[in-house]
């Protein structure tokens, strides 16, 4: 079986975005970029699978500039056998994310589609979704757990509730929440073999994908600051101050 | 004029507030009609209680043994279906209901703010930039509520109930095995109006029960950082943040927690919030209207002690 592994760039998690002064967008020049933290986890399940004996081929998908392949290598040093490089320089949105996919399912046939459920730029928290309704097959979101026997899969999702398992049938769309797993650290000698490996480059243009990129954006803003509060210097006095608001009784 | 199609969210027959939420943002919406769908295995009381939602002009109930548990590849057929009608928007929570359904069908994720019946304001970058987004007029916007940027719409409305049978095929390749709740006489985080939250500083889930202990003297729910889930001191359910619950509530009291841009993003926009910390310089202190700075397991007893 083959999994099919999306694994998009972001900007790091530990970067403090700032918005361009004119609102045009947020600063991304000179910011360390890095994996989608949820993809990392996506990748690093697909590679348990194999590792247990379940998938044979792992394969990382990127959607984004030419200068994208650096990513993707760390994708085959972390253990991908291949990547597939679409490549485009406009940032696409979840819906043409989706369809570029269904085009790659067509060709490759895999048994599992991994996603992060978010990339933590645009938080859409939606190209997994979409592209089971679009596959017409199982979705199951925000998984902490993951079990694959023969023709189906049971995973457990993190909900708002608590944790609800479903059973769908393979072929499916899984998406990764934080707790799935820890995903590896890339030591020296994988960042050697994956020079080696296969890194398919299509161009976006040419898959003959109908864009969805339907939303429009107009404004980039800040967010409504909070003003710095004050610092007390004991609990009595934080007491009378929720007391003076009303907040406690 | 918008004609609205809200999707209730409900679990064990009750209706979740994060409805009465996504009718408040509706209501921004130049309304012509907000109807409310439930999907259901047994639609009556969830029916009922959505009908008294003030600004709800009609309920719609689809009562079926495969709607007996959210599953989006079940209910996301149901909704493309009676939104056909008419509907220019469909809207439904951001919560994991929300956003496991919505996206089927295409969408706009957590509004937080109508700007025009189909200009909108969401944030991306966990918060730390606010974006304005159009969608196209011609089709129908199917989008999820930031629950917490909005107040639950009152009570006092008394929509009639109108019960639909679809002649639509569902799939049967995605079932339900079972779910696992949080047993909790606590109110519910996403809803609460004063939550206490621990962090990692709490070093152990044993340690948490100087926060619960608070929280009931509060009367508020539970949170925790994502440290503190990681870490296995409570269940999962119970992480405020970028990716887990954002919250509003009147009261946020932060204990042991440094506050990393991800967990602000899921309190700011809390009424108060008040950090315990021993850190004078954690991150949480920016935001806090009140800070507390020493060593918690004196300072949370001591306070709970004065309630």
């Amino acid at each position: 079986m083959k999994i099919l592994v999306a694994y998009k760039r972001v900007v790091d998690y530990n970067v403090r975005i700032q918005v361009k002064p004119d609102g045009s967008g947020v600063v991304t020049d000179g910011v360390k970029l890095s994996a989608n933290p949820f993809d990392d986890i996506a990748l690093e399940e697909a590679l348990r699978l194999r590792e247990k004996g379940v998938a044979t081929d792992v394969i990382v998908v990127t959607i984004g500039p030419a200068d994208a392949q650096a990513h993707l290598r760390n994708g085959l040093a972390m253990g991908a056998n291949r990547a597939i490089h679409v490549v485009t320089s406009e940032a696409v949105q979840p819906l043409t994310a989706a369809r570029v996919f269904l085009k790659l399912i067509e060709k490759e046939q895999p048994g599992l589609v991994l996603l992060g459920k978010q990339a933590i730029d645009d938080d859409c928290n939606q190209t997994g979704q979409m592209l089971a309704a679009l596959w017409d097959r199982p979705q199951a979101t925000f998984a902490s757990k993951v079990e694959v026997s023969g023709q189906t899969a049971k995973v457990t999702r993190e909900v708002d509730a608590g944790l609800e398992t479903i059973e769908v049938d393979l072929p499916a769309v899984i998406t990764t929440d934080l707790r799935l797993n820890e995903p590896r650290f890339i030591k020296l000698p994988d960042i050697m073999k994956a020079k080696a490996k296969p890194i398919e480059t299509l161009q976006l243009a040419d898959l003959g994908v109908e864009s969805g990129n339907h939303l429009k954006t107009t404004q980039y803003a800040p967010p409504a600051k909070r003003s710095k509060g004050v610092m007390l210097k004991d609990v009595a006095e934080l007491v009378s101050a929720l007391k003076a608001k009303g907040l406690v009784r | 004029m918008s004609k609205i199609l809200i999707i209730a969210e409900h679990l064990d027959g009750k209706l979740n507030s994060s409805t009465a939420r996504c009718v408040s943002c509706a209501k921004d919406l130049k309304v012509e009609a907000i109807d409310v769908l439930v999907l259901a295995a047994d639609a009556a009381a969830v029916g009922a209680e959505a009908a008294q939602i003030d600004g709800v002009a009609k309920v719609l109930t689809i009562a079926r043994g495969e709607n007996a548990h959210a599953l989006a590849a079940v209910l996301a057929p149901q909704v493309a279906a009676v939104a056909k009608n008419g509907y220019t928007h469909v809207l439904a929570p951001s919560t994991t209901f929300g956003k496991d359904l919505a996206p089927r069908v295409a969408q706009v994720s957590d509004i937080m703010a109508v700007e025009g019946t189909h200009t909108f304001k969401r944030p991306i970058y966990a918060g730390n930039a606010i974006v304005t987004v159009e969608a196209p007029q011609a089709q129908t916007v199917v989008a999820t509520v930031r629950t917490a940027s909005y107040a639950a719409a009152g009570a006092g409305g008394s929509a009639p109930v109108e019960a639909l049978s679809l002649d639509v095929a569902l799939p049967t390749h995605t079932r339900f095995v079972e779910l696992v709740q949080g047993k909790s006489d606590r109110p519910d985080l996403q809803g609460a109006a004063r939550v206490v939250s621990g962090g990692r500083a709490l070093g152990s889930a044993d340690a948490f029960k100087i926060i619960y202990a608070l929280a009931d003297k509060l009367g508020a729910a539970v949170g925790a950082s994502r440290a503190a889930v990681d870490a296995g001191y409570v269940p999962s359910d119970l992480q405020v943040g970028q990716t887990g619950k954002i919250i509003a509530p009147d009261l946020y009291v932060a204990i042991g927690i440094s506050g990393a841009i991800q967990h602000l993003t899921g309190i700011k926009d809390a009424g108060t919030i008040v950090a315990i910390n021993k850190d004078a310089e954690a991150p949480i202190f920016e935001i806090a209207d009140y800070g507390l700075v020493g060593d918690l397991f004196k300072l949370v007893p001591e306070f709970e002690q004065a309630l």
